[in-house]
């Protein structure tokens, strides 16, 4: 990977933490675990590989995505708004009355977003409907979808990845959000995955790519490349992520939602600041 | 062009499925942005034909209605004009959540198709048989809802039906019934139809009981009562101009359906006549109870959906005024 660009996603990566804290921390309270282990990829997605045009949210042969873990709302927020869909500040109106920036992702309200999420499971279909309407139509682009590990519970998301397999839908690339928490605790205590979420996907059919770490944008951008390259299969990339990654208050519990005091929401954005600083300099 | 009532009780030889294939034939052949997907069920409503002619078109998900309905509503998305189908329990009952976030709330306009309708899910029994799937339907904001009364009627809504820009719910009888009306009947999406004029009371009724309605019609005729008949395709948006029409003139209402009271036509019905003109209503349909297996005709006796209960409603509803 090119080491300006490694640089350049890295510092979108840090970018994107900053706000996300900064528009959930204007409400107080939020889903920070599961925004900020996304940060890395959305850095990727948005600032490198998707062909997306905040001038143009709806163009036909555009790619999309969807976060199909839809609380994960203000890390796609804090994305659009950095690659200047709307001004990010904008997204400060979080969960506000009349917002545009609702918890979850709602293609109605928010531009730039592709599909309207929240009922756990259910992206996945409509991601996997959207790339097949591609291919129907013949309309060039990726369809990218987010799950979280939590989310696998749902028996939907098993229904959409073997359509996606039997359809061999190489236009459809599936990540898997595998911070290893959900709301209850562990994954592995409140609902475990057997022989585990690589190992099931790649039963199912899927091009299966895991990374190390979830959270390294060149690890992420050279499965997204790699994936590309394969035909007549989805891919599916596996990245094992730290839930409320660069969150202090977050990463330290691993927790679902967060409602810290002003003091530590205060704290957490002079550290992410300072995280985003360091980067720059680097 | 306008309808054509026939009315004479006779079967169609043409399974009603049949209306709903030879639409989509049409449609699909005159716009390649129309697909139709279904969940395992081709053979079960001959979409078989469409999956031959437009296979890249025609999407099979197995058995997994909730995943096929994301995937109608993704495919939507995209800007196609898609129709969803599987037996009327699992397209309401077992996709509703998908139905109602993925289709309705984010404005991915499916049409859902629920075939074997209450009663007439017959011997796939209690399981297989949606009293409730309208009623579901109804709380859904936008959703129209339709249930056909035959093989025209089926071919001219569908047809509609693809140009409507709304989410929908269409309810299939998927074998041979009663013609009511004759080839080339064209219909309105929320327009009720006068069939059969009459002052004394009003019947209003869709699906299978619209012949049941006519019957009784006859019945009453014979005893000297002029019963209006109402054939009411449309349950949502309702046609509140034939209703509260007929409520100033007749003065009471009799409805009819093949689905629970609770949550269906005669109850929306009830509510368009409390808040503009109160009048008698009686209600024909299913009262509070679950389906059982056994013959269409044998059910409908069970359920007391015949044209014998809509005469004793009529003259219940009579007495009340």
């Amino acid at each position: 990977m090119d080491k300006q660009l490694k640089h350049d996603l890295q510092v979108f990566a840090a970018e994107i933490r900053l706000q996300t804290l900064k528009i959930i921390g204007s409400r107080g309270f939020g889903h920070v675990g599961g925004s900020m282990s996304m940060a890395d990829t959305m850095a990727v997605l948005y600032g490198e590989v998707m062909n997306v045009d905040p001038k143009n949210p709806k163009k036909e042969d555009r790619d999309w995505f969807v976060l199909s873990k839809g609380h994960g709302g203000p890390v796609m927020y804090a994305t659009l708004g950095l690659k200047g869909y709307y001004p990010v500040e904008d997204a400060y109106q979080l969960n506000q009355p009349n917002t545009k920036f609702p918890s979850h992702t709602d293609r109605l309200q928010t531009i730039g977003v592709d599909m309207t999420t929240g009922s756990l499971g259910q992206g996945a279909s409509e991601a996997v409907g959207a790339a097949i309407g591609k291919k129907v139509q013949g309309i060039p682009g990726t369809v990218y979808c987010a799950v979280g590990d939590g989310e696998c519970d749902e028996g939907q998301v098993w229904e959409a990845a073997q359509c996606a397999a039997h359809y061999k839908l190489d236009n459809f690339v599936l990540f898997v959000d595998n911070n290893k928490r959900q709301l209850d605790g562990d994954v592995s205590q409140v609902m475990s995955h057997g022989k585990g979420i690589s190992a099931k996907l790649d039963a199912f059919g899927f091009n299966v790519i895991e990374l190390a770490d979830g959270n390294d944008v060149e690890q992420i951008y050279d499965a997204v490349m790699a994936a590309k390259e394969v035909k007549g299969q989805p891919t599916a990339i596996i990245l094992n992520t730290v839930k409320g990654k660069g969150a202090i208050f977050a990463e330290s519990s691993g927790a679902h939602s967060s409602q810290p005091s002003q003091e530590q929401w205060d704290e957490a954005i002079a550290v992410s600041q300072a995280a985003l600083d360091e980067i720059k300099n680097a | 062009m306008s309808i054509e009532l026939i009315g004479k009780h006779e079967k169609d030889k043409r399974a009603n499925r049949d209306g709903y294939v030879a639409a989509m034939m049409e449609l699909m052949e005159a716009d390649n942005k129309v697909c139709h997907v279904d969940c395992d069920l081709e053979s079960c409503i001959n979409t078989t034909k469409l999956a031959k002619a437009f296979p890249t078109r025609t999407i099979n998900v197995g058995i997994a209605e909730q995943n096929g309905m994301g995937v109608a509503a993704g495919m939507a998305a995209t800007g196609l004009t898609v129709f969803m189908h599987s037996f009327g329990c699992f397209s309401s009952r077992r996709a509703f959540d998908q139905a109602f976030l993925a289709v309705a709330y984010e404005e991915c306009p499916v049409h859902i198709v629920g075939s074997d309708p209450g009663v007439t899910a017959a011997f796939n029994g209690g399981t297989h048989m949606p009293f409730e799937d309208c009623g579901l339907y109804m709380n859904v904001p936008n959703m129209v809802i339709v249930d056909t009364a035959d093989y025209a009627q089926t071919y001219s809504l569908t047809k509609k039906l693809a140009a409507c820009d709304k989410p929908s719910y269409q309810r299939l009888i998927r074998k041979g019934f009663v013609t009511v009306y004759a080839d080339g009947s064209d219909f309105e999406i929320g327009k009720g139809y006068e069939l059969k004029e009459g002052n004394d009371v009003a019947i209003i009724a869709s699906g299978i009981m619209v012949d049941e309605a006519l019957k009784a019609n006859e019945i009453l005729a014979a005893e000297g009562i002029a019963a209006r008949v109402i054939d009411m395709p449309t349950w949502k948006p309702l046609d509140e101009e034939i209703i509260l029409k007929a409520a100033a003139e007749c003065g009471c209402i009799v409805t009819a359906e093949n689905h629970q009271v609770a949550t269906g036509l005669g109850s929306a019905i009830s509510n368009l006549l409390i808040k503009n003109s109160p009048v008698p209503q009686e209600f024909i349909g299913i009262q509070n109870r679950f389906g059982q297996v056994g013959p269409q005709d044998f059910l409908q006796k069970e359920y007391n959906l015949l044209a014998e209960d809509i005469v004793a409603a009529a003259k219940k509803a009579i007495s009340r005024k």
